[in-house]
């Protein structure tokens, strides 16, 4: 832990003005630190309501920070004014769950791969061979560019998505649920690509999920969000194998796995340790 | 319809026969406003010998008006005024209504509460009337009014702009274009307006008609300015000299009522040019839908053979079991199967006359008390063949051939679906929430539902219901039937659904992707739940979903679908274990669950 | 509900101050305006000092609507500046007229516009194209162009009812209502052609719901999914217009009270405003804004009604 980390989410609190006239605030998130270093990637793993999205956001500066700090290269981004975090956000960037509404269906391809450059005073051919560069990086041809985002299927926008990501070669991606849109095969060969993509640059990630058989695939360490709060943090070995909060285990025993004979196993192990946590509560 | 290099807006505009006619014409009008600095007369010059004359007469090419001043020449001014009238009510409300729209959809927060709120008390003023009151302070001066409807109409606008920008705004890309650091007006200007544009220019069709209608409309009633001519007055004039010059009357009501109708017709042609992805095509018609079949009557190299076309009339005629191409369902035991699938074609309409298959020849059998998976990627067409069963296909889908039996009724007969759905067979939808009738109780619903298949009394559906509830899991099943389906969980409303699948006993449930909206926790306790109600009723099942680990849990015999088609079949643990086909080698395969974990950073990063 | 209803008519109260107030405002404004237009265009200086004093319009705007708000609370509305006769006398014998024709027409609209909207929403075909076409005439064309056409159709060329006049139905009944034919068809010509799409497409909607779909997998019958769900569900939607079409109505119908000679509220307002009889104007508007208060508050409570979420939330 010698390395400085890139990311140093310390005591993160999100909240948001309750529904009715004079509601309280309702806390999504409830103090969660979280450090990621340069090139590694740090699952975050939550069910719905858990407040895995508000992270990433927060993050973003999407989400109202309501307490604690994010730095980020050294710098506090909660105490950074708009504009120089504006300044900033070359370094990072993110890619999104519905590859739908993360493009706008009225642009062109170029159109939306060059917005990342507006404003940092990129020429108009520097940005042509950029957008080629791009488009080479997450496999999709060079011509793809003049056409509008609508024509493309979900893979191929979440791989547009991953190019504009890149634009501005970015330290660290925050990847909210990047793949829970996609089918089976292209899922997997999206994240194919992020692994591809972080082996050749070096970048970090954030990889948001629900689903503890991707962020295994993808991540070097794990963490466990439930109700705002981390429950359970380590490597993704240990998460994995040796998980130690009841809850992360709850969470890997319900996730079904395709073999007959392991689920039946898994299903039956969860049925015992719901029973055991039921005599639990009763004693 | 995708196409980036199609012709221009307004190429398109002149390509839509009402947008063309409407255009020339509102050209026609603008050109005849225009030229009236060269009408043949002065309107406002009477010649007595002239009045009431009948069109054609002398200099008078219209005929004379009660005062014997030139008809047409009068027309022409009016229209003038009524095209600076129009100037006058788009500028103001277009830069009320949009610029106050802009900001109270993007920014939000106390601005909008007060817009919002002032725009709804103007929307509720009686706007007519008020024009009418305030004739006593602003007296004869139709522009001043029309620019006070002017204030009245921008909420119009306002209501649209803000609608439209907080949808963009809540769009994943104006996310995107924030943390790439773009700044509050480029955004506005590069994700905004490009959405909000459209829309306005066809809103400004319509409030040009209703704007031309309430001008004439004050004219008409003496409220204009006398002593120039305008539409409204002129028909005013004529309409009291109605049974003396009756003609008269024809031209300005003909010229009102043709700009309003062509500004609408133009509104709604620009709708259709310019936000064509929203329309979606029409069901068939009964003609077309039989020539469709009546062609894939004729035998093709891709139907099973042993299939006989005659087959889809004849009265009670059985498959036989062991025809059929690669992709058959093998019968497992001698029993009659309770479900059975033969060569389903499901197709959608892409224009009037054609269509595209969605499934192609589906055939498949479900016998009492066997779970069957429906598995495949999104589009596969197994949500589509689900629906087919129980004949709750979307209306503009058409069945194009096949046969589907249920214990031994042609459920293709709309007498036969009455009978079996929900009393034999029942459904379970994906989404819990969207599933449940917002407007009634949840022990309303499954009450009104399950005395519709069957003939108990309303006292023993509730009970029935009721221990249903209970046993689905629901804590307080009392509470819940008498609550509303937004006050519940979508956990809660999933077991809510399947309580009312299995409510009047059925034999057979079609379930359709039943846990992927729930959490992983959540879909762990409902399967449970299936996989017991399977076993104490013997419920066969037709399970679809796209989850390889679902299918490992519960499912008896698994198809996997492609593109509409069965390309496996099998029983589950053959299937995992040796799967034949390439597709489905390929599907397991990009299942997680083998992937290793990744070591840890240290390990890869050694300081 | 009772709260639901409370809230409600909070709301139609406060709008109706707001609306009476800002339009009081703008017209009590001028006040030597209001007496010049009183007293003709000789009346010297003197005399328009002197009227203004009279009629009180030298005091603040504030002050005289505060006035004219107690007056209405108890019943006096002021009395016309020219015929001394008291407004709420004056409105005594107008309302009947305009309620009639308004009252009918959105009865109708109501009802017909549900039918033929639910029609062509479920049957679709040449129906809906049908009334696609109609709708867009209808709306499009201004009401009292409508009703100048039917006045030649069916007054002129076809003499099938009275092109003008009103006939109290204290006296003939038969006639008051061939009297009102007319008028009220030139109205709702227009509001159903409006409020029937307006239908249509909020049963389209929620026959695109995916509850519908469940619904007819329980065996439910078709019409009974229609008229007892997707029905329900439309109603709040659907309705909306039907606040939007009655401050169309009542605007509509002042122009064609003057082309039918109807002595209702509207050609009350007409006169008035014209001759700068404002007390009378000011009479005119806080009725119509009653109706819009009226309608809307029961299109919020029958909306109310049929959807539990409208009321809770």
């Amino acid at each position: 832990m010698s390395v400085q980390p890139l990311l140093d989410c310390r005591d993160l609190r999100v909240s948001f003005p309750g529904r009715g006239w004079r509601a309280g605030r309702i806390e999504v998130l409830k103090g969660v630190s979280l450090r990621i270093r340069p090139g590694e990637t740090v699952g975050l793993v939550g069910e719905s309501g858990s407040g895995k999205t508000t992270v990433g956001r927060a993050i973003l500066g999407l989400a109202p920070v309501t307490g604690g700090s994010i730095t980020f290269e050294g710098a506090d981004l909660t105490r950074q004014a708009a504009r120089e975090r504006r300044r900033g956000a070359n370094a990072l960037q993110a890619v999104f769950q519905d590859p739908y509404s993360s493009l706008n269906p009225a642009m062109t391809i170029a159109d939306i791969l060059t917005e990342p450059l507006l404003g940092r005073g990129s020429s108009r051919a520097g940005g042509r061979e950029r957008v080629r560069e791009l488009l080479d990086r997450v496999g999709l041809p060079a011509d793809a560019g003049s056409r509008l985002a609508r024509e493309f299927s979900g893979g191929q926008r979440q791989r547009i998505a991953i190019a504009r990501a890149l634009a501005l070669q970015p330290k660290l991606i925050i990847c909210d649920e990047p793949t829970s849109a996609l089918d089976l095969t292209t899922q997997a060969r999206v994240l194919d690509l992020l692994l591809e993509i972080q082996e050749a640059t070096g970048c970090a990630y954030l990889f948001i999920t629900h689903d503890l058989a991707v962020v295994r695939r993808m991540s070097h360490r794990i963490a466990v969000l439930l109700h705002g709060e981390i429950v359970e943090e380590g490597d993704a070995r240990q998460i994995c194998q040796e998980p130690r909060h009841p809850y992360t285990r709850t969470l890997q025993m319900a996730a079904p796995v395709a073999d007959p004979a392991r689920q039946r196993e898994r299903r039956l192990a969860r049925q015992r340790l719901a029973r055991g946590q039921l005599a639990g509560d009763h004693q | 319809m995708t196409s980036t290099t199609g012709p221009s807006v307004l190429g398109r505009l002149l390509r839509n026969p009402l947008g063309l006619i409407s255009s020339v014409v509102l050209t026609l009008i603008v050109l005849f406003g225009l030229a009236s600095p060269l009408s043949p007369h002065n309107p406002n010059r009477a010649l007595l010998e002239l009045t009431n004359a009948p069109p054609l007469t002398g200099e008078y090419l219209l005929g004379g008006d009660q005062a014997g001043r030139d008809i047409l020449s009068r027309l022409m001014h009016a229209t003038l005024s009524t095209m600076l009238a129009c100037l006058v009510v788009l500028s103001v409300s277009l830069l009320l209504g949009v610029v106050t729209g802009l900001i109270a959809g993007y920014y939000g927060g106390w601005f909008d509460a007060i817009s919002s709120t002032t725009a709804n008390a103007v929307m509720a003023m009686p706007g007519f009337v008020l024009l009418i009151a305030l004739y006593a302070v602003i007296g004869p001066s139709i522009m001043t009014a029309m620019a006070v409807f002017g204030v009245l109409i921008a909420p119009s606008y306002y209501r649209l702009v803000r609608g439209l920008v907080q949808t963009v705004r809540s769009e994943l890309y104006v996310d995107a274009a924030r943390v790439s650091g773009l700044s509050d007006f480029r955004i506005i200007s590069r994700h905004v307006l490009r959405a909000v544009r459209a829309p306005i220019i066809i809103q400004s069709s319509f409030v040009l008609s209703a704007g031309i209608g309430i001008q004439a409309g004050l004219e008409f009633l003496g409220l204009g300015d006398p002593s120039a001519a305008s539409w409204g007055g002129m028909l005013q004039d004529a309409f009291n000299n109605l049974y003396i010059a009756r003609i008269n009357v024809v031209w300005p009501a003909t010229l009102v009522s043709v700009t309003t109708l062509c500004l609408v017709l133009l509104g709604n042609a620009l709708r259709d040019v310019l936000q064509e992805g929203a329309s979606q095509v029409r069901p068939l018609r009964a003609k077309a839908v039989s020539r469709l079949r009546a062609e894939r009557e004729r035998p093709e190299g891709e139907r099973p053979e042993g299939e006989r076309p005659e087959g889809e009339h004849g009265p009670e005629q059985r498959p036989e079991p062991g025809s059929g191409g690669e992709a058959r369902p093998d019968t497992a035991g001698a029993a009659e199967p309770l479900l059975s699938v033969r060569d389903l074609v499901i197709a959608y309409p892409t224009s009037p006359s054609a269509v595209r298959d969605v499934v192609r020849g589906v055939s498949l059998d479900v016998h009492r008390g066997e779970i069957h998976g429906l598995v495949g990627e999104s589009g596969s067409g197994k949500s589509q063949t689900a629906f087919a069963v129980l004949g709750i296909l979307p209306r503009e889908a058409v069945v194009l051939g096949g046969r589907l039996r249920f214990d031994g009724a042609d459920l293709g007969s709309e007498r036969v679906l009455r009978q079996v759905r929900g009393r034999r067979i029942g459904y379970v939808p994906q989404e819990p929430m969207s599933n449940l009738d917002p407007v009634f109780t949840i022990g309303q619903q499954l009450v009104y539902g399950l005395r519709a298949s069957t003939s108990i009394s309303r006292a023993t559906a509730r009970s029935t219901l009721l221990d249903l509830l209970a046993r689905v899991g629901i804590k307080d099943p009392r509470r819940t039937f008498d609550s509303y389906p937004h006050q519940v969980s979508g956990g809660m409303a999933q077991r809510v659904l399947i309580a009312g699948a299995v409510a009047a006993d059925p034999d057979l449930i079609i379930a359709d992707e039943p846990t992927t909206a729930l959490d992983v926790t959540v879909q762990a306790e409902v399967l449970d739940l299936i996989r017991e109600l399977r076993e104490e009723r013997n419920l066969a099942m037709v399970l679809v979903t796209h989850n390889f680990g679902v299918v490992a849990d519960i499912c008896d015999r698994v198809s996997v679908m492609k593109e509409g088609r069965i390309v496996e079949t099998g029983t589950t643990s053959q299937l995992f274990a040796n799967p034949q086909d390439e597709y489905t080698i390929m599907l397991l395969n990009s299942t997680l669950d083998d992937a290793v974990e990744r070591p840890a950073w240290a390990e890869v990063n050694p300081t | 509900m009772v709260r639901f209803f409370l809230k409600q008519v909070m709301s139609g109260l406060l709008l109706t101050v707001v609306v009476t107030a800002v339009t009081f405002t703008l017209v009590f404004s001028d006040g030597s305006g209001i007496a010049r237009r009183v007293l003709g265009t000789n009346a010297t200086e003197e005399q328009v000092t002197a009227k203004v004093h009279e009629l009180g319009l030298d005091q603040p705007v504030v002050v005289q609507y505060g006035k004219w708000l107690s007056g209405l609370v108890r019943g006096d509305l002021g009395a016309s500046y020219f015929t001394g006769e008291p407004v709420g006398a004056m409105l005594t014998t107008r309302v009947p007229v305009t309620l009639a024709i308004v009252t009918i027409a959105l009865l109708l609209t109501l009802i017909l516009s549900v039918l033929l909207g639910v029609t062509a929403a479920v049957r679709g075909g040449w129906l809906d194209q049908l009334l696609q076409v109609v709708g867009i005439v209808g709306a499009s064309i201004p009401n009292f162009v409508i009703a100048i056409a039917l006045i030649f159709t069916f007054a002129i060329a076809v003499p099938l009812f009275p092109a003008t006049g009103y006939v109290s139905p204290d006296v003939d009944p038969a006639g008051w209502a061939r009297s009102l034919v007319l008028p009220v068809m030139a109205v709702l010509i227009g509001s159903i052609a409006g409020s029937a799409q307006q239908f249509r497409g909020a049963v389209i909607d929620v026959l695109r719901q995916d509850f519908v779909r469940t619904l007819r997998s329980r065996g439910i019958s078709e019409r009974a999914v229609i008229f007892r769900h997707v029905l329900r569900n439309a109603a709040a939607p659907g309705m909306t217009i039907l606040s939007i079409q009655t401050i169309a109505l009542l605007g509509g119908v002042v122009l064609i009270e003057r082309i039918f000679a109807m002595p209702g509220m509207g050609l009350l307002a007409n006169s008035s405003a014209l001759q700068g009889d404002i007390p009378a104007v000011m009479g005119c508007v806080l009725f119509t804004i009653v109706v819009v208060v009226v309608v809307n508050l029961l299109v919020d409570l029958l909306a109310g009604w049929l959807n539990p979420k409208a009321r809770l939330s």
